[in-house]
């Protein structure tokens, strides 16, 4: 599997990571090495075979819909790059 | 001091022979005299660490200590810990101080143990040689030149050069087992879902546990009793009773019948590990176990599976970091989707970056079914290889690592060379199993780990097994030159 330079931008872009223009290169040839890798699991015939969600094979447990945490936002704000009345502050999104 | 072991500390801070202050500061300034030639720490908390110290002491006092009071260690800095900063080994969080404590932390607190401080890793716990930290590698404490393993290599190193009485550590592909075996400490990865991974930071969730780096199987079981359990606020938890570790250590193991996986010693294993490995087996033999070769027939795909399954999860888990809530911030941000990619860029380093990629590939639409859904699948069939080999063994054995630490910068170049480091400890974290490396004989002055797989649960057993062995070898109690 041999990845191109367009491929790693629309990697990068789905990631949500810049790409120096310069780290392309490298990227596509590390990506290829390792689907490279990863391909030795085409040889196996998976037929019939169920996926394995977990490794203990038990089901998600579930909690009664009850409130069960105190709000803390004042606490978890504190350690925010840039809060306002309570509120995170990103870049304007909307005209 | 530092060669006791905890149940003889424990004991001696009972009978006042020294105070938890005496012992805390005799490892803090072990810490400032020691660790700069070893990186193995990312912060030092001497100062809540000697309030920790004089709690202890005044409960120890008052005949209401914890098992663990007083006892130092150190915590891998991928547990969250309110008040002390827990980078992960990352830019992203050089700046975060979480609001809680993780459970794993939260448990050893309540037992009474002491933090000395949060020790180095490779980024996000990604790799197996403790260079891809944003602080800076781990040096061996047995040879500088070389990697302590990883990602719990800050841990391991600390651990072997007596910086700490045991370290807690996260293994996801073998960042337990690898760094005990390079640093020639003893290792424990519970069962998934034993210890909570509540305030761990997430890398990949299906493989992701918690366990224990010590001196010995006895130390680590002092741990072990106290971390594992079932914890609500983990969705995966396992909710299944926990044995006592500590009671377990010296049960008889004459008739253990041990399987050795033909496949754990074929290409690529250095024939000097094969032979200390092999060496060891026969200390079993001695006592009493029974030998027989099993067969893995699909453990060779947990490498190429485990690089689907894990960077697929991490691009999950790490979409969180967005330069919004916490973490790194890029300055000057133009707009949303420019906070977002220069905050990620500039916080994670270039292996997390890969690791994001190739799990967001792998995930994108189209791929789905060739690659993870394909990875579950052969998933099952290696975790089915070792339901099969439990029928008719009690543990499996073979080396840990294929070659003993490797020299700093050997592998940084090429991605897929360190990833099959992890050739042998991967296969267990893809079945959930749990697994140990303890220490064997060396090779050239260089540690080398003989790992234990147990079936679901049998941690138990595993201690029990690496005790025993202890119990008649010396090989645990080796220390690095200097760090005596």
């Amino acid at each position: 599997m041999s990845l191109d330079a367009s491929d790693i931008e629309k990697i990068a872009h789905l990631a949500r990571l810049e790409i120096a223009l310069e780290s392309i290169a490298r990227y596509a040839a590390d990506l290829s090495n390792i689907l490279d890798l990863v391909a030795q699991m085409d040889a196996v015939d998976t037929t019939g075979v169920e996926p394995m969600a977990h490794p203990l094979h038990m089901s998600q447990r579930l909690r009664p819909d009850r409130v069960s945490e105190r709000n803390q936002r004042e606490l978890f704000q504190a350690i925010a790059p840039l809060t306002e009345d309570g509120l995170y502050l990103v870049p304007k999104v909307i005209d | 001091m530092q060669n006791k072991s905890i149940a003889q500390m424990a004991a001696e801070l009972r009978l006042r022979t020294y105070s938890s202050v005496e012992l805390t500061r005799h490892y803090l300034e072990r810490i400032a005299r020691l660790d700069p030639r070893l990186n193995s720490f990312i912060s030092v908390a001497s100062e809540s660490a000697l309030t920790a110290a004089e709690r202890a002491d005044r409960a120890i006092a008052a005949g209401d200590a914890g098992p663990l009071a007083g006892i130092p260690i150190a915590h891998k800095d991928i547990f969250c810990t309110a008040g002390i900063k827990t980078s992960c080994g990352s830019r992203m969080l050089d700046n975060f101080v979480a609001p809680y404590d993780a459970t794993v932390v939260e448990r050893l607190a309540a037992a009474g143990a002491v933090v000395l401080g949060k020790t180095n890793m490779d980024e996000f716990a990604m790799g197996s040689s403790n260079e891809t930290s944003y602080y800076g590698p781990v040096h061996n404490p047995w040879d500088a030149d070389r990697v302590p393993g990883g990602s719990s290599g800050g841990s391991a190193a600390a651990v072997a050069a007596r910086l700490c009485a045991a370290a807690t550590g996260t293994d996801t592909g073998g960042s337990i087992r690898q760094p005990a075996a390079l640093c020639g400490i003893t290792g424990i990865k519970p069962t998934y879902g034993r210890c909570s991974r509540w305030g761990m930071i997430a890398f990949a969730s299906s493989l992701d546990q918690a366990g224990v780096l010590a001196r010995s199987a006895a130390d680590a079981a002092c741990l072990l009793d106290e971390m594992a359990g079932f914890d609500p606020r983990d969705s995966t938890s396992a909710d299944v009773a926990v044995p006592d570790y500590v009671d377990a250590l010296d049960h008889d193991i004459a008739g253990l019948r041990i399987g050795l996986p033909k496949e754990y010693f074929g290409e690529g294993l250095d024939p000097r590990v094969a032979a200390s490995v092999q060496d060891a087996i026969k200390e079993y033999e001695r006592l009493g176990a029974t030998v027989k070769e099993i067969s893995l027939p699909n453990s060779p795909l947990s490498v190429p599976v485990y690089y689907v399954v894990a960077p697929a999860e991490c691009s999950s888990n790490l979409a969180r970091f967005d330069g919004v809530r916490y973490g790194h911030r890029c300055e000057n941000p133009k707009d949303l989707e420019d906070l977002y990619k220069r905050s990620r860029a500039e916080g994670f380093g270039d292996e997390v970056q890969r690791r994001i990629m190739i799990g967001t590939y792998v995930l994108s639409a189209g791929y789905y079914d060739a690659y993870y859904l394909k990875a579950q699948k052969i998933r099952h069939l290696i975790a089915d290889d070792f339901a099969r080999a439990f029928e008719e063994v009690d543990v499996i054995m073979g080396p840990t690592a294929p070659t003993t630490a490797f020299p700093l910068g050997a592998k940084t170049d090429d991605p897929v060379a360190m990833y099959l480091n992890d050739i042998y400890t991967i296969a267990t974290n893809l079945a959930g199993l749990p697994g140990m490396s303890i220490p064997v004989e060396p090779v050239d002055g260089l540690p080398v780990g003989l790992q234990i797989i147990g079936n679901s649960f049998q941690e138990a057993r595993l201690l029990n097994v690496a005790h025993r062995f202890q119990h008649v070898t010396h090989w645990h109690q080796g220390a690095p030159s200097g760090f005596e």
